[in-house]
């Protein structure tokens, strides 16, 4: 779509026909197949493909799982116990989507990550980077809704304190939370709304997903080096060298996938969500998924009050900020150097923003008291700093070291030092 | 957009913007029924009051029923916990209001305006809901001998009053009535 013009041509009839009337066949191929990628990727760029891939997975099994899943507060909890027990292969299918929506996470972070490691934020790919935000909340909402479907102990709860979230607003809280609920507190309403948008959510995400593969193919990749295309020995052709990488990524992913569904299929779920929902009794410990943990623990850390926003919704407004500052990132990030390969300070504290996040997940998994309260507010802290203190800071003050001229260059250069890629050419599509 | 350059608006420009607000205003009406579908249905809104005989509620102990769908809490409290609750001065309560349906906005937690009032002080009859964002206390435990959530830690003393943690406000009391000295009516 971008590089230019099409170098489409239909060698048959038919071929021809099409493309005369519907050129879905060029569409194809300038995207996927001709079209130029850098040559310098690396395996931090499979993730977007794999990304693709476990939404479909995602679609797949949940449509089969909805044929034998009923929405009812009365029926819910067993239907899905005999899609374990009774439904041909319903066990395997479940996992899929359960385990499924763990991996859908791994790889989103993997994701994001890799964007703030190599500045793919930067202009001219905002739009497209704002997109990849809009995907990641609509991924929230639909994992969260799923996770009340099985209507155990640990759906019941989750949705209750998420809801809760609402009731923080002054005035149009409690509105916002009955309109939500369909009632005044979670039920079988909540349930059935919470199905429906639950099936209709991920199509929303293929529909943004188009746009966002859109915006990257009028922009083009960033790659390691930061550096934009240059000339056409900076590229390869997406087929079949962007396709064999990603297929291999793919692989590897599916591995560790299969692994969690065959060997340790609940080592991420939640036993008290094997226990019927009981509105009555509250577990002793409530935590949502895994991939919530870090914003959990944001919520719990704010158990003070800012002037005049009590501590409930001190804790609301820092857990929603902390995902609606992403959509700054673009121009929070003041350095004219893009990639973290050349900013050896940005790359300690990019490091440091991981391991800190990692570590949030894991506060978030603790109770909310004594030495972890005060932990995650440190935490919290440098949350927020990286992204409205080091970003424009740094930009301004550090010194990057110098960049190649090109891809190429880059490339060649590591060759000639590490001999590990020797044999790339100037032009290794021709290589034979 | 008019054929001649005239200042003047035209018919045409007439009918642009006539149109125009038909449709904005035929586009906000037609999705105030999807968005008001979501609010709660009749038959949920139907569920009103309940009635429930309390004799069986000896001292110290405690009853849960459920009120549009909420859990409410009825104790009858131990002279302790009602002498405890009554001897805390109101300025160690992070929340100094009643949050009493049955008693005007403003009147003070003190623990008379909590309980069911003189002559029947050992009762509290409170929805036993978490003010921080929902979830079901534990009973007579917490720091202040009343309830702890475990949610996120917040206590509540012997008149369900928040006195730690991230919940804002003391628990509710719904609108309610003794019917007879032992049923009460909740709604
Ligand atoms: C973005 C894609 C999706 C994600 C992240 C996702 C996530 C989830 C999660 C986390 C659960 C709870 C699993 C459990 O613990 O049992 C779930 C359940 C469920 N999902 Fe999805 N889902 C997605 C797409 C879909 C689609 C397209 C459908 C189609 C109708 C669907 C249908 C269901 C059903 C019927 C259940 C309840 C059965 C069960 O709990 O296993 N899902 N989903
Ligand atoms: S819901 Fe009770 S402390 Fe959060």
């Amino acid at each position: 779509m971008s590089g230019g013009h099409s170098t489409y041509t239909p060698s048959t009839g038919l071929g021809k026909w099409i493309d005369a009337r519907l050129p879905l066949p060029r569409l194809v191929y300038d995207s996927f197949i001709a079209y130029p990628v850098p040559r310098n990727l690396n395996y931090a760029y499979t993730f977007g493909g794999i990304l693709a891939i476990m939404l479909v997975s995602q679609i797949l099994t949940g449509v089969v799982l909805a044929m034998h899943y009923a929405a009812a507060t009365g029926l819910a909890f067993d239907s899905v116990e005999k899609i374990m027990r009774d439904v041909n292969s319903g066990w395997l299918l479940r996992y899929m989507h359960a385990n499924g929506a763990s991996m859908f996470f791994m790889a989103v972070y993997a994701h994001i990550f890799r964007g703030l490691y190599y500045g793919s934020y930067k202009a001219p790919r905002e739009l497209l980077w704002i997109l990849g935000v809009i995907i990641y909340l609509l991924m929230m909402a639909t994992a969260f809704m799923g996770y009340v479907l099985p209507w155990g102990q640990m759906s019941f709860w989750g949705a209750t304190v998420i809801t809760g979230f609402f009731t923080a607003f002054p005035i149009i809280g409690d509105p916002i939370q009955q309109l939500l609920l369909g009632g005044f507190s979670v039920d079988n309403p909540t349930l059935n709304r919470f199905f429906s948008l639950h099936y209709l959510l991920p199509f929303m995400i293929a529909g943004v997903v188009v746009l966002h593969v859109w915006a990257l193919h009028v922009t083009g990749q960033t790659n390691p080096t930061g550096i934009e295309v240059k000339s056409k020995t900076d590229t390869l052709p997406f087929t079949p060298y962007a396709t064999v990488k990603d297929a291999f990524g793919m692989i590897l992913f599916f591995i560790l996938f299969a692994y969690f569904v065959f060997y340790m299929p609940n080592y991420l779920g939640h036993p008290d969500n094997y226990i019927p929902a009981n509105s009555l009794k509250t577990p002793a410990h409530i935590v949502p998924e895994w991939y919530f943990l870090p914003f959990y623990a944001m919520l719990r850390a704010i158990t003070f009050n800012i002037g005049p926003i009590d501590s409930k919704l001190g804790g609301v407004l820092v857990m929603f900020g902390s995902i609606a500052v992403l959509f700054l990132v673009p121009w929070l990030d003041t350095s004219k150097v893009r990639s973290a390969v050349y900013r050896p300070w940005y790359k300690l504290f990019f490091w440091l923003f991981v391991v800190n996040a990692i570590f949030l997940g894991w506060l978030g998994s603790r109770p909310a008291e004594g030495s972890y309260v005060h932990m995650a507010q440190f935490a919290t802290l440098y949350y927020y700093a990286f992204f409205l203190v080091i970003m424009p800071v740094l930009g301004l003050i550090e010194t990057p070291k110098r960049l190649p001229n090109s891809i190429t260059e880059a490339v060649l250069a590591k060759s000639k030092n590490g001999g590990l890629m020797a044999g790339v050419t100037a032009a290794p599509e021709t290589k034979g | 957009m008019s054929a001649h350059d005239t200042a003047e608006p035209t018919r045409r420009d007439f009918l642009y913007i006539a149109t125009g607000m038909a449709g904005a205003v035929g586009a906000a009406s037609l999705a105030w029924p999807f968005i008001d579908q979501m609010r709660p249905d009749a038959s949920t809104l139907a569920a009103a009051s309940v009635e429930v005989d309390i004799s069986s509620v000896t001292e110290g102990m405690s009853l849960t029923v459920k009120w549009r769908g909420k859990p409410i809490f009825i104790r009858n409290r131990t002279p302790k916990e009602v002498d405890d609750a009554k001897n805390t001065a109101l300025s160690a309560l992070k929340d100094p209001i009643a949050r009493n349906a049955n008693l005007a906005s403003d009147a003070p937690a003190t623990d008379i305006d909590r309980s069911a009032g003189a002559g029947k002080e050992k009762w509290l009859i409170m929805v036993g809901i978490c003010t921080h964002l929902g979830c079901i206390p534990l009973g007579e435990s917490g720091e202040y001998g009343g309830w702890f959530c475990p949610c996120h830690g917040s206590t509540y003393d012997t008149a369900g009053r928040i006195r730690s943690g991230p919940a804002p406000e003391n628990m509710a009391i719904p609108p309610y009535q003794f019917v007879s000295d032992t049923h009460i009516k909740i709604g």
